[in-house]
């Protein structure tokens, strides 16, 4: 049998967001929750290490043909001549598609405008001869083998004629565009006259910071095989959005959403980029053309040029302060590049909304059109570059104070938040930097700058505040499974890009309902699950942490409904009960228990489904949410060559329950060295001249390598949240919050010289 | 990458006989660069004569010099113990470059041929003299931070990239040569050209010529020898700028030779024969070294991008010769 929740209807027992908590928090503590935040190991490990994970790229299909994309190279205009003779001559090619002979197709619309769109550009695909960026697709080849499809695409000829192109930052800022709203939000917070408090203010800092272009590095590359039967299009995505995948296909080609089914259940690295992007479309547009599966994979100078990476920013921020360290004023406000056909404002303003207690405030963000990919998400947009603004400026502030860093902070904790007056839900920011600073030996840090030295190499340490909001995306279902042997399956179509999502849910799980790990099986990855949410803005684990606790209501509705009076549990309802030890027993009475097993065997099944949608999200309107760090960075500059090299690093975070030490450190220390790449090497190198991406390739666009990264140390306060479904707030992208700003410190403290432009490369430093 | 044929050779003549007439043909070692560039549709050889199979011996010879068969790999080279006694310069500068995997396939001659990391070269949709003779230079207003400082060109400004080159341009090494026209052989420092108004020549390799091996002469005050490298991280990056030296101080804290070469600053491995002149018998101070570096670095011109790399080659000369004067005492 199979059952169905209303989400509507608000039955004593069930959670209510931002009214009750979620039941397993009563189970924390004495108690305990079993497994949840032990250190287990990825379950999907084994298959992995042994090549038996099969990734978008690996799907086997009879007639499985190639492809390869040949690229614009002018940033705006028309193509005149497309040559595709010699592609089309070429050994083992099938076909070539341009926008002469692509099928037609609707444009995909922007992700968020409506509840099935993922587009991250609004710009149709492949279906007139305009350019609009520098590295567009101009044809797909499929062949019979990669190396085929390769070299045909090399001998596509394109001629253009150009239109005049946007590729200069500083001609596009010149004619700053306002936007509406920023992922919802005001783009502009006004508190007070900030700009005049500023000038009257004891002390002032007022800065301009600037931020790079980055690109989308994951080690897996982007890939999918796609197969068409009829009308039913079947995709293998490397995907961290599947479902909105399928219904932007589904909408792009003219099918019944039912008709398209998207699964990966394997992603080598998403951080924002494995979404929907042209690739996709081309493959399943090429799969019908051809009348066989497609596989593609894009090459790594292909990723460069049609997947979109974190924009740039030039960001000010001003801060007035009393002498005694209370500020008057804050101001956060700049501009970044972004398209006219896509919405990905970088909002840097955001973690100053939430973060210190001021006055007046002044935050305002607008963007710069370019003629150039779309821009889209990259682990902690807006928070990771707006942090790095934000946290030196704190550092410049907290020197002309003459107060210890972290001191200042202590003086502007607000105790609500400070632009929406909501109170926190859970907030122990100076916790974790009180903690941080014990282990970390931020006492033997010199107030002022250049007074340690090891031989050439200054010595020196910073700090900075990381921050990520809470959020749980509506619209998520989890399907609950339990079989005559007692087995359960949780399934919920949501994505696991190495992160640990299948582990840490089979936690919850086995903690939820009080089974061992080994008899729960989590289903994911696949959009013929119940409808999962995306795989972003940290926001999953709790996301599905909110659609479980609805099916297991159910589920414990439907077993008391067939327990019957024959049971121990007759008359209970789910507000007398609780899951525990493999069955359901009220709450304050232990003889009165009947196992899951039991139950069904009384009742003559040997299955019970119960699928749920998860509750709106209350909580988020009810109350300030938000994950909060501290990290502790250690530099060694040397002073002949001006290389920074980090010694060392510690992240404390307050991001509520911790699911799983072991895929949460992981997490922690990722982002960290993502940051660490943000601070000192990442830079994309745009032409101004053509918009073209000149170091399209992964020797010459500096991700931290091995030497690059110290041992890092991670703690965490693992305060339950009490909003949050399992008290836990989100881990994926904070890590990479404050970093920047923790290392341009530390620079600062050894060297004495401040960096407000990154990366932090050695030629600022000389 | 287009259609070729593969050719394996077992010694040079018939690697050369292989390639004999074939101005498409390209003699493959390791592949790290080569294939790279095949790939981008840079290079567009017809046939590949993989010359791997050839002598790659690394052998003392009797004037306590070192014979170095070209398909010797960095990895064996770099940990050859002759070499990191007699040489610590040239382990040094091998260990600095490329990544271990990409050290155990490339080869000694494919290391000395492989060509300039401009962006630009590599991009066939850019301006590039060197890649299309006539078609012009992105580099020069463009992205241009590993570029030339000094011997470029307004036609080029591209680096050689090698590591191991700069030891050896500092080494005094010879080159091995056979070919069409008979053996060979030539310093290394006249192998590579500066770009002038033809950067697409590279070398003064003739068509077919082939390189066989790489001599390093005696050079006792290579004992105290190293490279440095400064890169844009710690690992896996090329020179900014590299400095190989070896010095040698008389008891008067004189100096009695030095040897000194950059990389990372030109067309080709620079030896720095102005800077060794320069402190040639003058008192190994710190004074001294920044003069020679300044002399060495007179000529030198930035570009957008690099022109802090003149003080950085600067600095980093007189860091390295500061370093191999301490170890002396
Ligand atoms: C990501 C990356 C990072 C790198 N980083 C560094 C670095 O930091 N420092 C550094 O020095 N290098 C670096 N390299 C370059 C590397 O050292 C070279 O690719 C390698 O040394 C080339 O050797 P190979 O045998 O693979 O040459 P191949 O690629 O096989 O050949 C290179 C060229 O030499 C020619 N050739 C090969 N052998 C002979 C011969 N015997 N006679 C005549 N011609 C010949 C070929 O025809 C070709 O033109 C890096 C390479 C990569 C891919």
């Amino acid at each position: 049998m199979s059952a169905h929740s209303d989400p509507a209807s608000a039955r004593p027992g069930r959670w209510q967001p931002a009214v009750t908590q979620d039941p397993i928090l009563r189970k924390h503590g004495a108690q305990g929750n079993g497994p949840l935040g032990q250190p287990v190991s990825r379950i999907e490990g084994p298959l992995k290490v042994q090549g038996k994970a099969r990734f978008a790229a690996e799907f086997p299909y009879e007639g499985l043909c190639y492809a390869a994309l040949a690229f614009s190279t002018i940033a705006r205009g028309r193509i005149t001549t497309l040559d595709t003779a010699a592609a089309e001559a070429a050994p083992g090619v099938v076909l070539v598609m341009t926008h002469r002979n692509a099928p037609r197709m609707k444009a995909p619309s922007l992700m968020m405008s409506s509840p099935t769109a993922a587009g991250a550009s609004e710009l149709p695909v492949m279906q007139d001869d305009q350019i609009h960026w520098n590295g567009q697709p101009i044809a797909v080849v499929l062949a019979e083998t990669q190396e085929q499809a390769d070299h045909a695409a090399s001998l596509v000829r394109a001629e253009y004629a150009a239109l005049p192109a946007v590729t200069s930052f500083d001609d596009a800022k010149k004619t700053p565009r306002q936007l509406d709203n920023i992922l919802g939000q005001p783009p502009v917070v006004e508190i007070g006259d900030a700009e005049a408090a500023l000038k009257a203010a004891e002390v002032r800092v007022d800065q301009i910071y600037r931020t790079p272009r980055h690109n989308h590095n994951a080690i897996e590359l982007h890939a999918a095989t796609v197969a068409w039967t009829g009308d039913e299009l079947r995709v293998h995505d490397a995907s961290q959005l599947l479902d909105l995948t399928a219904g932007q296909l589904a909408d792009i080609f003219g099918l019944e959403a039912d008709k398209v089914r998207v699964s990966s259940p394997y992603v080598g690295g998403g951080f924002g980029g494995k979404c929907l992007w042209d690739h996709q479309i081309l493959a399943c547009a090429a799969a019908r053309l051809a009348g066989r599966p497609v596989r593609i994979m894009l090459s790594r100078e292909g990723v460069f040029r049609i997947v979109g990476g974190r924009t740039l920013t030039e960001q000010r921020v001003a801060l007035g302060a009393s002498a005694d360290g209370r500020l008057d004023a804050l101001i956060h406000t700049g501009i970044v590049a972004m398209t006219t056909h896509n919405s990905c404002p970088e909002q840097f303003t955001f973690p100053t909304r939430h973060l210190y207690a001021a006055k007046t405030v002044r935050l305002a963000q607008a963007v710069a059109d370019m003629d150039m990919v779309a821009n889209t998400f990259m682990r902690a947009p807006g928070e990771s570059v707006g942090t790095f603004a934000l946290e030196c400026a704190i550092d410049e502030l907290a020197e002309k104070l003459g107060l210890d860093p972290i001191e200042l902070r202590r003086r502007i904790e607000p105790d609500k938040d400070p632009t929406s007056g909501k109170p926190f839900s859970s907030r122990h920011l100076i916790e974790a930097y009180e903690k941080g600073a014990a282990r970390f030996g931020w006492d033997r840090r010199s107030p002022t700058p250049r007074q340690r030295r090891d031989g050439e190499w200054l010595i020196g340490m910073g700090c900075a505040t990381a921050t990520y909001p809470y959020h749980r995306f509506p619209g998520g279902a989890a399907r609950i499974r339990l079989t005559a042997g007692g087995h359960v399956t949780v399934s919920t179509a949501v994505h696991d890009m190495g992160m640990g999502t299948a582990t840490v849910q089979i936690q919850h799980v086995a903690a939820r309902l009080g089974v061992p790990l080994g008899r729960v099986t989590f289903e994911y990855g696949d959009t013929t699950l119940p409808r999962g949410v995306i795989a972003g803005g940290s926001t999953q684990t709790a996301s599905v942490g909110g659609a479980v606790i609805a099916a297991t209501e159910v589920f414990v509705e439907e077993l008391l409904k067939l327990a019957g009076n024959d049971s121990p549990l007759a008359g209970l309802s789910l507000a007398d009960v609780e899951t525990r030890d493999g069955g359901i027993g009220h709450r304050d009475d232990p003889a009165r228990f009947e196992s899951y097993e039991s139950i069904l065997r009384r009742s003559g099944r040997d299955e019970l489904s119960c699928e749920a949608d998860a509750p709106p999200p209350a909580e988020m309107e009810a109350f300030s949410m938000h994950s909060y760090g501290a990290q502790f960075c250690e530099v060694r500059v040397s002073e002949i060559t001006g290389e920074t090299r980090v010694s060392r690093f510690l992240g404390s975070f307050d991001a509520g329950r911790i699911l799983n030490a072991k895929t949460a450190t992981s997490q922690f220390k990722g982002g960290i060295i993502m940051g660490l790449g943000l601070a000192l090497t990442e830079e994309t190198n745009f032409d101004p001249r053509t918009g073209r991406i000149v170091n399209a390739s992964l020797a010459e666009y500096h991700v931290p390598v091995q030497m690059d990264v110290p041992s890092i140390d991670i703690l965490y306060t693992d305060i339950p949240d009490p909003q949050a479904p399992m008290g836990a707030r989100g881990i994926g992208e904070i890590g990479i919050t404050g970093v920047g700003a923790a290392v341009a410190n530390a620079v600062y403290n050894a060297t004495g010289k401040r960096i407000r432009d990154l990366p932090i490369t050695l030629d600022k430093l000389m | 990458m287009n259609l070729f044929t593969y050719e394996r050779a077992s010694d040079a003549s018939g690697a050369i006989d292989l390639a004999r007439g074939n101005a498409a043909a390209r003699y493959l070692g390791g592949g790290t660069n080569l294939v790279d560039l095949m790939r981008e549709t840079v290079e567009r050889p017809d046939m590949l004569v993989d010359v791997t199979g050839l002598p790659g011996g690394i052998e003392p010879r009797a004037d306590g010099g070192l014979l170095i068969g070209a398909a010797a790999t960095n990895t064996a080279l770099a940990a050859d113990p002759h070499v990191r006694t007699h040489y610590p310069l040239l382990a040094r500068s091998i260990l600095a470059g490329a990544s271990a995997q990409i050290r155990n396939m490339a080869t000694v001659g494919g290391n000395i041929l492989q060509r300039t990391r401009c962006r630009y070269f590599y991009d066939t949709a850019a301006a590039c003299n060197k890649r299309q003779p006539g078609s012009g230079c992105d580099a020069r207003d463009g992205f241009n931070r590993y570029h030339a400082i000094l011997g470029a060109s307004p036609s080029c400004v591209a680096t050689h990239p090698s590591d191991m080159c700069v030891a050896l341009a500092a080494l005094d090494a010879m080159v091995q040569l056979d070919g069409p026209g008979g053996a060979r052989r030539l310093p290394l420092l006249d192998l590579h050209r500066l770009p002038g108004d033809r950067p697409d020549v590279e070398t003064e390799l003739k068509p077919g010529e082939l390189i066989t091996a790489v001599e390093i002469p005696p050079l006792p005050i290579a004992r105290r020898s190293t490279y440095r490298k400064v890169r844009d991280r710690a690992s896996y990056a090329f020179a900014l700028v590299s400095v190989a030296a070896a010095l040698d101080v008389d008891d008067g804290g004189m100096v009695r030779e030095v040897r000194l070469a950059l990389g990372g600053v030109a067309h080709k491995p620079w030896r720095a024969s102005a800077a060794e002149a320069a402190l040639k018998g003058r008192p190994a101070t710190a004074e001294s070294f920044r003069a020679a570096a300044e002399a060495e670095l007179a000529a030198a011109a930035g570009l957008r991008d690099n022109a802090f790399k003149i003080e950085l080659a600067k600095r980093t000369i007189v860091a390295v010769l500061t370093d191999l004067k301490g170890e002396d005492a």
